[in-house]
């Protein structure tokens, strides 16, 4: 098992301690441990099934974890009631697999949805359009506003799903296969798009991805999940040249 | 042996389903009494679902209301009885076959669609997202489309029942040359409000329990196309048995009533 050992000196936004999640007899988790820095990209790799979903979805309380501790910014969320929860999540944004845009609502509609709870963080003055605008302006689809979700291909979907994301100003952002389903060329547009924003925001990302090229242009450290736990913690270049045989499986071309 | 075993297991398989579906249940009614309130989405559901059934139920309601005036004619001829057709009609289609068959046609047309839109937005993550979102998807999804089609299954059955007593008065004009204020005289002298309220009061549960079976297919549905395919399914299998189950209880009741 590989410890890496340059541990940074910023903040611990968000980590899991001997996390442990089973469905039946299937243990999914069987005690993973992790830390994400302030300001940090830190990738999580896994084989399909590996319960890299399963982790995030743990991290936002849409699943219940079986044991352990998850703190997001000194919050314990396994111990958090749903309106305390909700108020934490606003500085959570969550880009999901399949972008899960809402079919039913158009593209402002659907930016403007995340707003509606959560007038509080912006005051009263909240200029609901003026977020609109800057955050489609951030990923570059200002023209797609009032078309319906139907009518967008997949990486545009994915980009005004990076917009939803962003218009709460989240501190910490969980990509879900930020890049699964799409050809290399948009897919590199949206590591770009990720990298860009992280820059703009100094947000800290939480990336779950199968996706090599994704981990090393994203990856500042990288946790390999498997069998349930973080085997391996390190930076691409050290994982990628490890010689142990599991490891080496994730990078093999 | 093994055809034993699997019926036991279906048998185990529905009782659980019947016990989430009352916690379901019990969750709707826990929730649509607390804030915030989705108005909004309510009334957007309203409009989606009522006006949007006006047509099919319409039509539903003349073809009825038609075909029975045509098939009792004959009989009643033959007893000299045609005088009765209107309050035979009327009572027929406003306690029975008004609210049955609108509820029916509901729960094929709304039921599966809430059942295939809710399970189509579980597989795509999209119920989740909400979650995240800081929305209660349960309090927006479920609770405004449970109290929307509680609410607009009553007034669809009224206006299906409207249209059926037009297409009857319409076999009757042309058949036996009855006038508008000679049928509709004759519906208003036969219907008593103890067969109006009643009627009336089930149609509401028609309602919530073919919202409360679409929203729980969908919002429980299994992952993937086929899930929501099931979910849409299903939603119309077990709703139209609910109506029936319903249907009979209420007509027990409102018996026990009249006698006393």
């Amino acid at each position: 098992m590989i410890e890496h050992q340059n541990i940074s000196n910023r903040d611990i936004v968000l980590e899991i301690k001997d996390l442990h999640k089973s469905f039946g007899d299937n243990h999914v988790l069987n005690g993973f441990n992790m830390q994400l820095f302030q300001g940090e990209n830190l990738v999580i790799m896994g084989k399909s099934g590996s319960g890299k979903s399963v982790m995030i979805k743990c991290l936002v309380g849409l699943l219940e974890a079986d044991s352990g501790t998850i703190t997001v910014m000194h919050n314990d969320i396994t111990k958090l009631d749903q309106k305390a929860l909700d108020i934490l999540r606003a500085d959570i944004g969550f880009l999901f697999q399949g972008s899960a845009l809402y079919d039913s609502m158009t593209v402002r509609e659907n930016l403007e949805f995340p707003l509606r709870r959560h007038t509080k963080k912006f005051g009263k003055d909240m200029d609901t359009e003026k977020l609109v605008i800057e955050a489609l302006d951030n990923v570059g689809l200002i023209s797609a506003i009032d078309l319906m979700p139907s009518e967008l291909s997949g990486g545009m979907k994915r980009r005004v799903a990076l917009a939803r994301t962003l218009i709460l100003q989240p501190k910490i952002i969980l990509y879900d296969e930020p890049t699964s389903g799409l050809d290399p060329i948009t897919a590199k547009e949206i590591i770009i798009l990720m990298q860009d924003i992280q820059k703009k925001y100094g947000t800290s990302s939480l990336i779950i991805t199968h996706d090599v090229d994704c981990a090393r242009a994203i990856s500042d450290r990288m946790i390999l999940l498997i069998d349930g736990i973080d085997y391996a913690v390190g930076t691409y270049a050290e994982l990628s040249t490890s010689t142990d045989s599991k490891i080496k499986a994730f990078f093999k071309h | 042996m093994l055809k034993l075993y699997s019926i036991k297991a279906q048998l185990n398989s529905f009782l659980i389903e019947i016990g989430e579906l009352s916690f379901f249940t019990v969750r709707f009614f826990k929730e649509a009494f607390k804030r915030p309130f989705e108005f909004k989405e309510l009334l957007r559901q309203c409009y989606n679902m009522g006006n949007r059934s006006l047509l099919l139920v319409g039509i539903t309601g003349f073809i009825i209301g038609l075909v029975l005036t045509l098939q009792t004619r004959p009989t009643l001829m033959e007893f000299g009885a045609v005088s009765w057709i209107p309050s035979m009609v009327s009572i027929s289609i406003v306690r029975e076959i008004g609210p049955i068959i609108t509820a029916l046609v509901c729960a094929g047309r709304i039921g599966s669609g809430i059942g295939a839109e809710l399970g189509s937005m579980r597989v795509t993550e999209q119920i989740d997202a909400m979650e995240v979102s800081g929305t209660n998807p349960f309090k927006y999804l479920v609770v405004t489309r449970v109290l929307a089609v509680t609410l607009m299954l009553p007034l669809l059955v009224i206006f299906g029942d409207v249209i059926a007593l037009f297409g009857s008065f319409l076999v009757e004009n042309i058949k036996g040359n009855v006038s508008f204020m000679l049928y509709f005289n004759q519906v208003f002298d036969a219907l008593e409000f103890g067969d109006i309220i009643p009627a009336t009061i089930k149609t509401f549960f028609f309602g919530l329990a073919i919202g409360l079976v679409g929203c729980f297919k969908g919002y429980y549905c299994e992952k993937g196309t086929e899930g929501v395919g099931k979910a849409a399914n299903s939603a119309v299998v077990l709703a139209s048995l609910l109506l029936f189950i319903i249907d009979f209880i209420a007509v027990f009741v409102t018996d026990i009533f009249y006698e006393l």
